[in-house]
């Protein structure tokens, strides 16, 4: 499924600029648990006011790397940096670091204000002063009027906004969100990924969030890194990341993907040649690739690449064109997945728009179709 | 229906079993005759003698007192113990700790008083406290085996108490000290009350532990009781007995309606919470 950034890209992004100095950097953390590595040589470099997501299967390392940025797990080995200072030995209550936990975790027996003015209570604010911050930051996450109540009276959606709400009170420099959004419904949930967006654009936070949503990571973050077993996979912008994945597992996990295993056949300055028999046909690409000739290697083509007709297409020399017969669709309402079984027994998935009614469609169940793409779509995976 | 009516006999039989000797106690307390076996008929004159007779509601006054204070004692110890057992992860010696804190709840009584005794008489000759036996001793001695159910309960309650609120709590900048005042505390708040309960009423019964490390002149209640058992039951006892019985029993109604009250008013907030979206 494409998705589109709510973000709007910045000229020169901040870590693109050699000249920028990185506001959180982390130094080849590994986390152990016993024999157990849950976070593995983990080196990353964030930005001020950046939207970071972590993104990763369960188990992957996302909340142990986070307790370790906000100071409640110790690094087995390596070093964090946040504005330029060693963490190493700093309590959590004196890092410039606020933390939303996965189970919000709101003092029960406070009500909804009382959980916000927390913080601010503990850095001695005036009393004025934190009715103030506190009305004003319940007012933007909409819980004006539940101000008086206990946590185990609202909803679980309120909830999750009394947890972003107190997070956010004490205007931290870095603020750490473990899967911010996962109670909420899908139109809620849409809604608060703007609203944070938001939040973060006027307030300049930096943001390191993790999820396990790729979706709302795609949209969200300005990064993301993918995490495997412990492991940074890939670290990139979203469209980085979806549309030039480096491994099989990153390309298999953001979105659905089609593979075809071949073998290099031409391997030139402006394009490679790759002779598929998954595909049934050779797959041309228009960019180099640093692989040997003669080696055996995955392509990956996202569904939505892939077009569909019942004439052979135009131009075909044979090249990024195969035929099938359409086994599966379904339709979503936009659009609508096709799944064609190739000649060759292999099934792929193909998505496209729906431009006319249902009823109306050219292309039905059993039809022979061709599936073609074009030389920029296949990005060939040798991890 | 057969086996409804044998069920019900047998419920009635096992409730019977456990209230027919209180109500022939409460029953007793009000009877004009001195022997525990004959009905004289009704009288409170066993009440008018236990509010003259000073050894038996001396006994009681003291009985009270160290309660409250061992269950005070305890409490703080219990909840020390149960946070280090709960807490701090695994130190060194943890496993021995916490098989070491719940021993005293098998131990024999007699071999904890025993033991206590020669503690406080070897600690006598080398330091000179505590002089001689009496109320320090048996506070001291109660809070000793008190305290190992104070420590189990905070335990349990502290493990099931997500450790994430303490961490948010220090995360927004509160260090553990005022974590623990401020946000722990006021949670196992009715785990601690239970505690203190349950240390009080396991003192106020205990008759091995203080008849060892009790000494001349502090005797508690329910070593009166024992002690006068000897030579016939005074009424005076039965009518003592149902006094406290009365004080217990308004307590714990009055504990229980205040708890029904907070249960209705969160399901009523619950379902606010609900409509309100
Ligand atoms: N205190 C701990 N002791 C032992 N193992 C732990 C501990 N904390 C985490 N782990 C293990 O480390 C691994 C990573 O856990 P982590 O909580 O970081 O995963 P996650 O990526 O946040 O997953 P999820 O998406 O399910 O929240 C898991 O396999 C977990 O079992
Ligand atoms: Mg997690």
């Amino acid at each position: 499924m494409a998705v589109q950034p709510i973000r709007k890209p910045t000229r020169l992004e901040p870590w693109q600029d050699p000249g920028q100095k990185p506001y959180v950097r982390i130094e080849k953390v590994t986390k152990t648990f016993g024999d157990f590595v849950a976070v593995d040589e983990v080196s990353l470099s964030i930005y001020r006011g950046e939207f970071f997501a972590l993104l990763g299967g369960s188990g992957s390392g996302k909340t142990t790397l986070l307790r370790m940025l906000a100071g409640f797990e110790t690094p087995t080995e390596g070093k964090i940096f946040i504005d330029g200072v060693d963490m190493a030995g700093i309590p959590p209550y004196e890092r410039p670091v606020n933390m939303m936990f996965q189970s919000y975790a709101l003092f029960p027996h406070m009500s909804v204000e009382q959980n916000v003015a927390f913080g601010l209570k503990q850095d001695g604010v005036a009393k004025a002063e934190i009715a103030e911050r506190v009305g004003a930051m319940l007012d933007l996450v909409q819980l004006g009027k539940f101000a008086k109540r206990k946590p185990h009276q609202l909803s679980g959606g309120q909830r999750q906004r009394v947890a972003l709400a107190r997070s956010l009170v004490k205007r931290p420099k870095l603020l750490l969100l473990d899967e911010p959004l996962g109670a909420l419904d899908k139109r809620l949930r849409e809604q608060t990924q703007f609203e944070l967006v938001n939040i973060q654009e006027k307030l300049g936070v930096t943001f390191i969030v993790v999820t396990h949503d790729q979706e709302e990571a795609m949209t969200m973050s300005s990064r993301i890194a993918v995490m495997n077993h412990g492991v940074i996979a890939q670290t990139g912008t979203p469209t980085e990341i979806y549309e030039y994945p480096q491994s099989r597992f990153v390309a298999e996990f953001i979105g659905s993907v089609n593979m075809f295993e071949g073998r290099v056949v031409e391997d030139q300055a402006d394009h490679v040649l790759i002779r598929s028999e998954d595909a049934g046909c050779d797959l041309y690409i228009n960019h180099a690739v640093s692989v040997p000739s003669n080696a055996t290697v995955a392509v990956a083509v996202r569904p939505e690449k892939i077009a569909l007709s019942k004439e052979p297409p135009a131009n075909a020399d044979g090249r990024n064109v195969t035929g099938g017969i359409v086994r599966e669709i379904a339709y979503l309402g936009d659009v609508s997945i096709y799944l064609v079984e190739l000649k060759t027994g292999k099934t792929v998935r193909v998505t496209a728009p729906n431009v006319v009614r249902r009823t109306e469609m050219p292309i039905t169940w059993d039809d022979e179709v061709y599936l073609s793409w074009r030389p920029f779509a296949g990005v060939v995976l040798t991890q | 229906m057969m086996r409804m009516g044998k069920l019900a006999w047998a419920l009635w039989f096992g409730y019977a079993f456990l209230y027919v000797p209180i109500a022939l106690l409460i029953l007793y307390s009000f009877n004009e005759s001195r022997l525990v076996t004959v009905w004289g008929g009704f009288s409170t004159k066993w009440y008018t003698e236990l509010l003259q007779n000073d050894q038996l509601l001396g006994a009681a006054w003291l009985s009270l007192q160290v309660a409250a204070m061992s269950a005070t004692a305890s409490v703080v110890l219990g909840t020390v113990a149960g946070l280090a057992l709960a807490r701090f992860g695994r130190f060194r010696g943890r496993t021995l700790f916490g098989g070491m804190i719940t021993a005293p709840l098998v131990m024999p009584e007699v071999i904890t008083g025993l033991s206590l005794l020669l503690l406080f008489v070897a600690l006598e000759q080398a330091i000179g406290w505590p002089d001689g036996r009496g109320m320090t001793t048996i506070t001291i001695a109660h809070t000793t085996f008190t305290m190992a159910y104070v420590a189990v309960i905070i335990q349990s309650r502290l493990v099931s108490l997500d450790e994430s609120l303490e961490e948010a709590a220090m995360d927004l900048g509160a260090r553990p000290a005022k974590v623990f005042f401020v946000i722990t505390l006021p949670i196992i708040a009715p785990a601690i009350v239970s505690g203190w309960l349950l240390a009080f009423t396991l003192s106020l019964d205990d008759v091995v532990v203080a008849s060892f490390v009790s000494g001349p002149g502090s005797t508690t209640l329910p070593m009166v009781i024992f002690s006068s058992v000897k030579f016939g039951i005074s009424p005076q006892i039965n009518a003592l007995a149902t006094l406290m019985m009365v004080v217990v029993a308004t307590g714990i109604f009055i504990a229980s309606l205040v708890m029904a009250r907070q249960e209705r008013q969160k399901k009523r907030d619950e379902q606010m919470a609900v409509q309100g979206g």
